[in-house]
């Protein structure tokens, strides 16, 4: 915007300055809890809980940390949380590119059909009771799949695909058939390659909405050393259950309430830290992908 | 529409109507034939929306049944609205009812205006540099995830945390938050504009970056104040995308936000916080109350169906924006 050659009267110079402070105290009021906790994991836990936050070094520790180190159960969370959504990512990820790809075929006989078939899961579905009774009748319960399959194909995502393909020019298809290359042909040689783009920007989607998920692992695991990342933090900050790794010995029931809560902030830290670090690095995909999207 | 009608007499229209239709029957298979590769693709997809989607929307007829997993879908008897009238007669049903219905109304009209709003803020930063600062900034809590959300939320607000800290500087006894049900909406709500508005803001931000500048130059010449110039310009490029959001928001007012109220719940804050799929959850899977459970999982679906149709053509009326 070039509006500087122009001069705002002065009420709009007085809003554009109140603007610019409201701003501020958004910033301020996102990041400062996300400093609090982050400040408050080195913090011994009996002065974090009696005076708030200290910048007195010897306050610190990083006691937290270690016992959270010490048990295996959030180290196991990761590495489960890294294979659910690396997986849920493929499956979702590559079976929605395959049929977006298709669909964007302008002449598909039965298209219409198929994208109503596809559609109407958007307006109506069984509820939580029925797939559950599902999942269990598949003897899916337990199982890891139970959280990768159900979830994994979303008209919402074939539909983006679909808008994408659509979007690239028809020549090259044509060019290439004229060769006398075969459809799949075209498709790994040609459009693939193109397609990056929306692959990534899916498969950013899958995997990060994969990784911040719990509800269908808290529905269909039993087993403890299948927990996701999630889970495991669900015990640790809203169960308040710690783990036996994490407490060493026989300790007082205040002692152990300190930890607790201790551990709680240093869980938070490490769970978020991969995607607070990542996500900037991706920041142009996302608005990428919100723009795919808003065109429908 | 109306014109382009065919003069031609109605007989021949009609055989001509048959052959094509049997060229296209030919072809269509000739075309299917040659392109089977096309259908291949697809089959997953359909496969797995069929198993997951279609199977569970013929599951869901045990909401009619006494459904017992010894004698499966086929061989529970069938027992009608029973479920139904069950839930609408207990006595919780009046309270759920209106903790969904509140919960979501509140969200929708304090979260939705929010991202509009801070777009139309960020859009007055001249400096792009500092925009996109300011834009990555607001994303960081986009992905954080609910658990950690909920978790942080009991940290800030419990009776010794810093929340209280402030506050007792002002009253004297802290507040437990998480165990009042009058608090438990106000929560839900700014934890949730805490999250997302950031994010949510992005397509807004996109949107006004397509303006032409020159428009405002033009306005202020004119005259036109700044807020005269956002009301007049920005809001109004903002007006479809802000229905085809709001339509999608409203379909979806039934379902929102049901795993964080989960999180967020605990015995005292019920009374507020207890909805529709909470209660499903707890009485249909945990309770293996399962006729229970997916008659008033159903209930919930089709209410969020008629809302979804129902705004859909009324902001079809007044804007002429659609969804389908």
């Amino acid at each position: 915007m070039n509006n500087n050659l122009i001069n705002n009267s002065e009420t709009d110079k007085v809003l554009l300055f109140i603007n610019k402070i409201l701003l501020v105290v958004v910033v301020l009021i996102v990041t400062l809890p996300l400093l609090y906790v982050l400040l408050g994991s080195f913090l011994q836990p009996d002065v974090l809980l009696t005076k708030g936050l200290s910048f007195d070094p010897k306050h610190w520790t990083v006691d937290g940390y270690v016992r959270i180190f010490n048990d295996g159960s959030i180290v196991r969370g990761f590495i489960n949380s890294i294979l659910y959504s690396t997986g849920f990512t493929l499956v979702s990820v590559g079976f929605t590119i395959l049929a977006g790809y298709s669909l964007s075929i302008d002449n598909l006989v039965g298209k219409k059909i198929i994208m109503l078939y596809f559609l109407f899961t958007m307006f109506f579905n069984g509820g939580m009771v029925p797939v559950y009774l599902l999942v269990k009748d598949l003897g899916l319960l337990n199982s890891p799949w139970a959280i990768i399959l159900p979830g994994a194909i979303t008209v919402w995502n074939i539909i983006l695909a679909r808008t994408f393909f659509k979007g690239l020019p028809n020549e090259l298809k044509e060019a290439a058939r004229i060769d006398g290359a075969s459809d799949a042909k075209i498709f790994i040689s040609i459009i693939l390659p193109l397609a990056k783009p929306i692959i990534f920007v899916l498969a950013l989607y899958s995997f990060i909405g994969q990784w911040n998920a719990y509800f269908d692992a808290m529905i269909y695991l039993e087993d403890k050393s299948l927990y996701p990342l999630q889970l495991v933090l669900r015990d640790i900050l809203i169960q308040n259950e710690i783990e036996p790794g994490m407490i060493g010995d026989q300790l007082a029931r205040a002692e152990l309430q300190r930890i607790a809560e201790m551990i709680k902030y240093s869980a938070i830290v490490i769970a978020s830290l991969p995607l607070m670090i990542m996500y900037p690095f991706f920041q142009k995909y996302f608005e990428k992908g919100v723009m795919v999207g808003s065109l429908k | 529409m109306g014109q382009g009608w065919d003069t031609s007499p109605k007989s021949d229209a009609l055989t001509k109507q048959i052959n094509e239709g049997r060229e296209k029957k030919k072809s269509s298979l000739e075309y299917i034939k040659k392109n089977y590769i096309l259908y291949l693709f697809l089959l997953p997809a359909v496969i797995l929306v069929f198993i997951f989607n279609y199977i569970p929307m013929y599951g869901v007829t045990i909401a009619f049944k006494d459904f017992s997993p010894l004698k499966g879908i086929m061989g529970s008897e069938w027992v009608g609205f029973k479920h139904f009238i069950k839930f609408l007669e207990s006595p919780n049903f009046h309270q759920i009812f209106m903790n969904t219905i509140k919960l979501s109304t509140f969200e929708l009209l304090i979260g939705f205006p929010v991202p509009v709003i801070l777009a139309l803020m960020l859009n007055q930063v001249r400096r792009a540099n500092i925009k996109k600062n300011i834009q990555l900034v607001l994303y960081a809590p986009h992905f954080i995830s609910v658990v950690v959300i909920a978790g942080m939320t009991f940290i800030f607000l419990s009776p010794a945390g810093p929340l209280n800290v402030l506050l007792t500087l002002v009253i004297d006894r802290p507040i437990s938050f998480m165990s009042e049900p009058e608090y438990f909406r106000t929560i839900f709500i700014a934890s949730g504009i805490w999250q997302s508005a950031g994010f949510a803001s992005i397509i807004y931000v996109a949107a006004l970056s397509n303006v032409d500048p020159q428009l405002h130059d033009a306005a202020t010449i004119d005259g036109a104040s700044l807020f005269q110039r956002i009301r007049h310009i920005d809001l109004q490029t903002l007006k479809p995308t802000m229905a085809v959001l709001f339509i999608l928001a409203v379909g979806g007012i039934m379902t929102i936000g049901f795993e964080k109220a989960y999180l967020l719940q605990t015995s005292m804050n019920l009374p507020a916080s207890e909805i529709i799929d909470t209660y499903v959850y707890k009485r249909g899977l945990q309770a293996a109350d399962w006729s229970f459970g997916a008659a008033i999982g159903l209930f919930n679906s089709i209410i969020s169906l008629v809302l979804l149709v129902t705004v859909n053509t009324v902001v079809k009326k007044a804007n002429g924006e659609t969804l389908y």
